[in-house]
């Protein structure tokens, strides 16, 4: 692989003269204008090869990685790839490339290559080498995602070597973040370099305690012991304010945690909500819901992938209103056919739409098989961005905004359209609304239709962070009781405030429990909750309670 | 108004079944001829012996739901807490014939790098030790639960969702290793019980028999209970529990000691199932469990006893039946049987042929109104 370098600005190239130091670099920085008179000659340093020794080899990396060569970056790949050979007659060094022989110091090609030739051995230290100078080379690469790559690849490596390439790499880097990157491996190597000027390495520290990670503290705990006082006392300084940095993004990043498992509880809940909050029927069918909306996202995708593919970033757009079309048909038939003759009978309840749930779900299973379904992210909801150090994925992120959206047109829907406020008439009371003209059965339905619906956009979401099985309803059965109950029953505000605590709280106890004691916990919790409060955090006050 | 007897005809008629199978299916399965047409087979046994445990089961679970307006959704933990503590006499007696031989730790705590026995395992060596812990484990977590639980009035609804979340945390507790019960493996491969091999029909008969017996005891007791003052005040309690308290009744009381009891009884199931079955694990945790007791004294008809034992050997009966013939039916059946009979049979199969007979009386006599058992 010929790795071709931009030439080099003149201005540039005058600059870099200027600096005495960096003598050693110029070959390297000057490549495409020193190729213009011609290559410097890498035969000498290309010949050790051939001597066989690992050792030899490794110097010869070094000093191939600081030539300046264009040819340098084909011998390291081609060490690195095992085609580098050579002549043990002659001591010759040539690189075996599709097209042929060519001869390692020029690239020329050869016409007769000799009959015996033996690949140049590598061993780990060797193979350490290698990345180094492949590393140190590709610095200059004018692709930046490679410069980038390379600028990672020395940060890991802080071989002292690829200072120099390093510094005039830096010195020639355009890009704002690959120049950040090149300056932090410059630091970390300057950190292990005990013949360094004491003011650069100082600053170096400062340079990785800004850094603020994992890899920064470890860099800090690399300075050599025999370092100055004054580095050591820097450097301890600087664990301790990355520390107490990690410390900080660690909460964070279970608070972000918790976020989002607290979104998919309010999603899971806020339907059940409506059914059991609002109606008072314990809907044990509620986790089928949301198992039928996924399944219906499943069917849409379906359909899209065979009929339509280039609408399949819509899809659960389309996904959208017929799930919520179909759970809630599902729901009000359930109502019809089963609840309607259960009202203020609320355990009877919870075993008629238990026997539901076994119908619906051996119903998907008979139809679907058992086996979890694939269901595809449109491409906005995958990926990731960074926040400090924090990684925040777009699926995650997208389903807190949605559980949210739905969570305030739920509330919009019950305070300020006339369905909304038949349904808390006659909730509250049944035999008034009735009175009052309200027919009330058709609010039943409809208001079981709605807790369904959203149960069914709910399973839309959920079918992106979750296998949609026949069983995907019952993980959250319990676990939107839980949330509805903790709430208060009877009340939105609850259920959202119920269902962030309850995530939160999981997610930051997972660090100190474990996840299966954190959840435990978290149960055994409630159920002391409920002795404290038995009618959940936000009790409904008035008449209406006691029924 | 009188009292009624302990025995009543129903119950007459259900104790007399009772010990008659414990007689005459053992005696058939030893008398006759494996060719005859009522002779029970040796893989009966223990199928038989498990309806009979889950018969026991669910009386428990009638004795809260229908006399006390408690609708438990956490049996199966009490349940499986007394299978575990027979899992682990169980486990003990196998001694040194583990997989790797180690005298004192079952086969899984080796596997798991223990050490020692940890200290909950201790004593469960010996039998009488372990029998109590079957009763005593299962009644002192009732006993926990329902002191905070009905001291705080926490009722209804609030209480059966309670009482699932305490099944659940506990089905997740037990299937974690470090718990040490086996994790989600459970308690398994006994060898013997008090020195009989286990899985010899001799000692299956024996087991068989004492399940027999326990459900005729168990009811027994249960059926003396709901008979006594004290049962009259429980079921006014399901009935009105306001205004039984504005009498001056300590409510919470008179609940906590029918909970307490219906939890070591479905211990006592439990301990039972385990050497029947032969296996423990936290699956009999689940929340899922917990809600088909309840199915089968709905089914058998709720407040009866009687008919809970009776729902619990049809639909355990039926399932059998129907995972066997038609696999997939299985769950549609299942479920329209809940749908069914909370819908048409609010009183169950036996409240269905008592209104029956009552109807017929009815017919011949001057009608009498019946009292309607409230929510």
């Amino acid at each position: 692989m010929m790795r071709l370098r931009l030439p080099v600005p003149p201005a540039f190239a005058l600059r870099t003269l200027a600096l005495p130091v960096l003598v050693l670099l110029m070959a390297a920085l000057f490549g495409g204008a020193v190729r213009a008179q011609g290559q410097p000659d890498i035969s000498a340093i290309v010949a050790k090869f051939a001597n066989d020794s690992y050792s030899d080899t490794a110097d010869a990396l070094v000093a191939l990685a600081a030539s300046g060569s264009a040819q340098a970056a084909a011998v390291v790949d081609a060490l690195g790839e095992g085609r580098l050979v050579f002549d043990p007659a002659t001591k010759s060094v040539y690189i075996r490339a599709r097209s042929g022989v060519v001869d390692a110091a020029t690239g020329a090609a050869v016409a007769a290559p000799p009959a015996t030739l033996t690949p140049v051995r590598a061993n780990n230290r060797v193979r350490r080498a290698i990345d180094a100078a492949s590393g140190a080379l590709s610095l200059l690469n004018p692709d930046p995602a490679r410069r980038a790559d390379a600028a990672a690849a020395v940060f890991k490596s802080r071989d002292p070597v690829t200072l120099p390439t390093v510094e005039a790499a830096i010195a020639k880097e355009t890009v704002p973040s690959i120049k950040e990157a090149l300056e932090q491996a410059r630091a970390a190597i300057l950190i292990g370099k005990a013949d360094a000027p004491e003011a650069e390495r100082r600053v170096a520290i400062q340079k990785i305690t800004a850094r603020g990670d994992q890899e920064a503290i470890s860099l800090l705990r690399s300075l050599p012991a025999d370092s100055p006082p004054a580095l050591r006392t820097a450097a301890d300084a600087g664990i301790a304010k990355v520390e107490q940095n990690l410390k900080f993004w660690a909460v964070a990043q279970n608070v972000w945690y918790g976020l989002s498992l607290g979104s998919v509880l309010l999603l899971a809940a806020i339907g059940l909500a409506i059914t059991f909050g609002v109606m008072g029927v314990i809907n044990m069918a509620h986790g089928e819901m949301v198992m039928l909306g996924a399944y219906t996202t499943f069917m849409v995708q379906n359909v899209i992938r065979q009929s339509a593919p280039w609408l399949f970033d819509w899809s659960l757009a389309i996904a959208l209103p017929l799930a919520f079309l179909f759970t809630a048909l599902v729901g009000i038939l359930i109502e019809r056919t089963v609840i309607r003759f259960l009202y203020g009978r609320p355990l009877e309840t919870l075993l008629a739409t238990w026997g539901v749930s076994l119908i619906l779900q051996q119903a998907v299973r008979s139809v679907f098989g058992p086996t979890n379904q694939e269901v595809g992210a449109p491409s906005w909801m995958s990926g990731a961005f960074q926040v400090g150090q924090l990684s925040i994925t777009y699926n995650r992120l997208w389903i807190i905004v949605f559980a949210l959206m739905v969570f305030f047109a739920l509330l919009l829907v019950l305070k300020r359209t006339p369905l909304g406020l038949y349904v808390r008439a006659v909730t509250q009371n049944r035999r008034m609304a009735a009175a009052m003209g309200i027919r009330t059965g058709r609010i039943d339905a409809l208001t079981f239709g709605l807790g369904s619906g959203i149960a069914g956009i709910a399973g839309v979401a959920l079918s992106q962070i979750d296998n949609v099985s026949p069983n995907l309803g019952q993980g959250y059965i319990i676990d939107s009781f839980m949330v509805v109950v903790f709430g208060g029953v009877g009340n939105l505000w609850g259920t959202l405030v119920g269902a962030f605590t309850l995530g939160i709280a999981n997610k930051l106890l997972e660090p100190f429990a474990g996840a299966v004691l954190g959840k435990i916990l978290l149960l055994v919790f409630i159920i002391l909750f409920i002795q404290k409060r038995p009618r959940g955090l936000f009790a409904l006050k008035g008449r209406a309670v006691e029924s | 108004m009188n009292r009624p007897g302990i025995i009543d005809r129903t119950g007459g008629i259900f104790l007399i079944i009772v010990l008659a199978a414990a007689v005459l299916i053992p005696a058939s399965n030893l008398l006759l001829p494996p060719g005859n047409p009522l002779h029970v087979p040796d893989y009966m046994i223990p199928l038989l012996g498990k309806y009979l445990c889950y018969a026991l089961l669910a009386v428990a679970v009638d004795l809260v739901w229908g006399y006390c307006g408690v609708l438990s959704l956490g049996h199966g933990a009490f349940f499986a807490l007394g299978g575990y503590a027979m899992g682990m006499y169980l486990m003990r007696q196998i001694g040194p014939r583990g997989v790797y031989g180690n005298p004192v730790l079952p086969d899984f705590m080796v596997f798991l790098n223990y050490k020692e026995l940890p200290w909950f395992w201790q004593g469960f060596d010996i039998f009488p030790f372990a029998m109590l812990m079957v009763v005593l484990v299962p009644g002192a977590l009732a006993f926990v639960f329902g002191w905070f639980a009905f001291r705080s009035r926490v009722t209804g609804v609030y209480l059966s969702i309670i009482t699932q979340a305490m099944t659940f945390a506990l089905m997740l507790a037990f299937f974690r290793n470090d718990m040490g019960f086996g994790g989600n493996n459970g308690l398994t491969d006994f060898k013997d019980i008090l020195g009989f091999p286990i899985s010899a029909p001799s000692t299956r008969l024996v087991l068989f028999v004492t399940s027999a017996l326990a459900l005729a005891a168990g009811y027994l007791l249960c059926r003396a209970l709901v008979t006594s003052k004290y049962g009259k005040v429980l079921v006014a309690v399901r009935d009105t529990e306001s205004r039984t308290r504005f009498l001056g009744y300590r409510v919470e009381n008179y609940k906590l000691v029918a909970w307490v009891l219906s939890a070591m009884l479905a211990g006592v199931a439990g301990a039972l199932y385990v050497p029947q079955v032969g296996i423990i694990n936290p699956s009999e945790f689940a929340p899922a469990q917990s809600i088909e007791m309840v199915i089968w004294v709905a089914v058998g008809g709720r407040g009866t006893l009687v008919g809970a034992a009776l729902g619990a050997l049809v639909v355990n009966a039926g399932k059998t039946w129907f995972t066997g013939v038609f696999p997939e039916a299985w769950l549609f059946g299942l479920g329209a049987l809940f749908v069914l009979v909370t819908l048409f049979l609010p009183k169950g199969v036996l409240g269905l042929a008592s209104s029956i007979s009552e109807r017929w009386k009815a017919r011949r006599t001057a009608p009498t109104p019946s009292p309607e058992p409230a929510e």
